[in-house]
């Protein structure tokens, strides 16, 4: 069930956090409001880190991860990577990344198995992203936008793309993502990636996303039967395969 | 699926624009600008708000018109192309939005209502674009224009009037003049126009329209006026004075086809030309023709008015006479476009064919023996005219016993008596004026319409400046003029003009499609 929320009167959610299976970055704001919405949801499961990068509070833009590995821009400063590095699980490899287009949210949109990059990323970027994060990656464009991360929010079940993109480009994304894909609309606007923090069993969007938004963020992500436990339960069901 | 670009070579996948879900009703869509359907974006945004709804507005219902204030009175008909600018114009604030679409909404005239349905587009939220409609309520409200009031006040109420006064015992001048004016649109302003003895007044509602009128009589007739007023009330606090002024215009009495003979200084002054011409044509200017050099001369308004001279002999006292002989030209001499020929001919009067004439006559080019002509009798007549009397005792040889004018066509016309004409004309709205003991014979006056249009037919240039018209009830026989040339002449049916009739039932069905 996705959760409605504000960061300090502005609804852009997916701007000022960073959801993954793995943990949870926030910005440090001057009310713990948004931080203990996302307490009240993850506590316990995962890891919810406060952070700037570089100063600015903007991280969900900035930065771009998966549970594989988080990006942090050149921006970053040494005491905000080794505090990222302190608080992140060991398995997460934290990098810092030498890009000209240094709003890395803005343009790498992943899950834990493929990502859309920005068409103009350089070569290097694209090696690093496949490497550190462990996905296959593609340069793509949304509906001729060409900042993928800010147009598109990702799962490993499901994603909502910007709602102009035509339906030949939505089978080919979907094709390439292997994942169900939705044009629509979150927060009333076109800006789905930048409205909405999303992983596998949970997403935090917006306060003026409308019921019937919540609706298809709710069906595509696939979040009304998702529970953490259910999850480890799926998993321990695939790996058991006879009782003894 | 795919089609190739034919202008950039490149390879283009078609792209079908799928559907999403409005963000508020949840209603399949196709993804716009503001991410709500249209029902949802409306009930958001309202954009006639601000916009005026009901407003009032004056009418006249004595001359249909509707008030723009501060002054001025517009005519419109009832759901009329006019009064649908005329409502819209009157809305205030329509400039923030985009005029779309206008109509007439019908309702009942008696209930002083008029309803307009207006559409309009304007931009909301991120540059989605909405249309809306919306009806306007106007409440008419009735009151009588001031130009109205004046005349529910006092019918009669003029300002200016022009008195035409021409000092002949005929009306052709003022035919001819009625014809011009109708034609030029010039009396169209006046309130009323009255016949009167010898003349014709206008009245006027206003004093730049009498002055524009006498403005037109001077360009067609040569003319002297003098302009007089009388004070008809004063606002002694504000100074203001209320006149009536009246044009006073006297038409040259000089006319077409007159004898004159001019008095020694105006004769001297044109360059000696023989004391006695002939007339030929009167505009702003009298075109006076010398029988025996056929040499021409002009003058204007002021110059005639200088000397003031009358005609020895008007068309009236012309006589018929037959021709018997005309021997070949001796000159020729073409003067403003008429063609003239001096040559020698024996004719007779009608009344008295044992007295032969030899005379010289400048219609050698039209004549041949066995016509008819027109002219006075010098010989005869008994002239009452001072400067003629001179001349005579001045001159040796004596005066030219007969001068011919015109070629009679009286024997052609007895064959088309009773026939209509090929054209009309049309009239003045005239009154007669009852009150001085009717002077005017309205035998007469038929007699004398029957002659202008009889001059009208011989006189091409006469018709020039004239509109006439076809006339429905005429025929053409097999005995038409035009295949006998000898006939009379008659207006080619080249210049008529077709009346324009509109009829009512094209009017309604004009009106209704503008408002569809």
């Amino acid at each position: 069930m996705a959760t409605r929320l504000q960061f300090e009167n502005n609804v852009e959610v997916g701007v000022f956090s960073k959801l993954t299976n793995a943990y949870c970055l926030v910005a440090i704001g001057d009310s713990e409001n948004f931080y203990s919405a996302f307490q009240s949801e993850l506590a316990g499961v995962i890891p919810i880190v406060k952070t700037d990068i570089g100063g600015i509070r903007s991280i969900g833009s900035l930065c771009a991860g998966n549970k594989n590995g988080l990006l942090v821009p050149h921006t970053t400063t040494d005491q905000e990577l080794q505090h990222l590095r302190n608080s992140l699980p060991d398995q997460v490899v934290v990098q810092r990344i030498d890009e000209r287009l240094s709003a890395l949210g803005n343009c790498i949109a992943c899950n834990d198995h493929v990502a859309l990059a920005h068409p103009d990323l350089e070569k290097e970027t694209e090696e690093i992203i496949a490497d550190v994060l462990g996905v296959e990656v593609f340069r793509q464009t949304i509906a001729e936008k060409i900042l993928v991360g800010s147009y598109c929010a990702l799962s490993n079940r499901g994603g909502i793309v910007h709602p102009h993109t035509s339906v030949e480009d939505l089978n080919e994304l979907s094709t390439l993502l292997q994942v169900p894909l939705v044009a629509g609309t979150v927060n009333r606007s076109d800006v789905v990636g930048a409205g909405i923090a999303v992983n596998d069993w949970t997403a935090f969007c917006g306060s003026d996303t409308t019921a019937t938004e919540l609706s298809v963020i709710d069906s595509i992500f696939k979040l009304r039967q998702a529970q953490p436990s259910s999850i480890v339960d799926e998993m321990r069901k695939s790996l058991i395969d006879t009782y003894v | 699926m795919s089609v190739m670009d034919q202008d950039s070579g490149m390879f283009k996948v078609q792209q079908t624009i799928g559907s999403v879900l409005c963000c508020k009703c949840g209603v399949p869509m196709p993804p716009n600008a503001a991410n709500m359907c249209v029902n949802c974006l409306r009930s958001e945004v309202d954009i006639t708000e601000g916009l005026q709804k009901s407003i009032q507005i004056f009418y006249c219902p004595e001359c249909g018109c509707y008030l723009q204030p501060p002054k001025t009175w517009i005519k419109a008909q009832w759901e009329s192309k006019e009064l649908l600018t005329f409502c819209i114009k009157r809305l205030k604030n329509l400039n923030k939005v985009k005029l779309k679409n206008a109509e007439f909404v019908w309702t009942e005239p008696h209930s002083k209502r008029i309803k307009v349905k207006i559409t309009v587009q304007a931009e909301v939220l991120n540059g989605a674009v909405l249309e809306q409609s919306y009806p306007v309520e106007y409440t008419v409200r009735d009151n009588l224009c001031e130009s109205c009031s004046r005349f529910q006040a006092n019918p009669d109420q003029w300002v200016a009037s022009v008195q035409l006064r021409q000092h002949v015992s005929h009306r052709r001048t003022f035919f001819y003049l009625e014809q011009l004016i109708l034609k030029h649109d010039a009396a169209s302003r006046a309130i009323r126009i009255q016949q009167v003895d010898q003349g014709i007044d206008f009245f006027f509602g206003n004093k730049s329209h009498a002055n524009s009128f006498v403005e037109f009589l001077r360009k067609v007739v040569p003319i002297e006026y003098r302009q007089d007023q009388q004070l008809v009330s004063h606002d002694v606090k504000s100074s203001l004075y209320n006149y009536k002024y009246t044009y006073s215009v006297k038409i040259c009495p000089v006319c077409r086809e007159d004898l004159i003979c001019l008095p020694s200084k105006v004769a001297s002054g044109l360059g000696n030309l023989g004391p006695l011409v002939v007339c030929t044509k009167v505009s702003d200017s009298i075109t006076l023709l010398d029988p025996r050099t056929l040499r021409c001369a002009f003058l204007d308004a002021r110059q005639y008015w200088r000397s003031g001279f009358r005609s020895a002999l008007t068309s009236r006292q012309l006589v018929k006479y037959f021709v018997f002989d005309v021997e070949p030209p001796v000159g020729e001499a073409t003067v403003g476009g008429q063609k003239y020929a001096l040559s020698y001919v024996q004719i007779a009067r009608e009344s008295d064919i044992g007295k032969m004439f030899y005379v010289q006559t400048y219609l050698g080019h039209i004549l041949k023996p066995g016509d008819q002509a027109l002219g006075y009798d010098i010989y005869g007549a008994n002239v009452n005219d001072d400067e003629m009397e001179k001349y005579r005792l001045s001159v040796r040889n004596g005066l030219p016993e007969a001068i011919l004018i015109k070629k009679c066509y009286d024997e052609q016309r007895e064959k088309k008596k009773g026939k209509p004409r090929r054209f009309t004309t049309k009239k003045l709205p005239m009154e007669m004026d009852e009150s001085r003991g009717s002077r005017v014979d309205p035998e007469k006056m038929e007699n004398e319409y029957e002659e202008f249009l009889r001059d009208l037919e011989e006189n091409p240039e006469l018709r020039f400046n004239i509109s006439l018209y076809k006339n429905k009830d005429y025929q053409d026989s097999e005995t038409a003029s035009m295949t006998d040339g000898e006939g009379a002449p008659s207006v080619p049916i080249e210049e008529l003009l077709a009346e324009l009739e509109l009829s009512e039932e094209e009017d309604d069905d004009n009106e209704e499609d503008m408002d569809e």
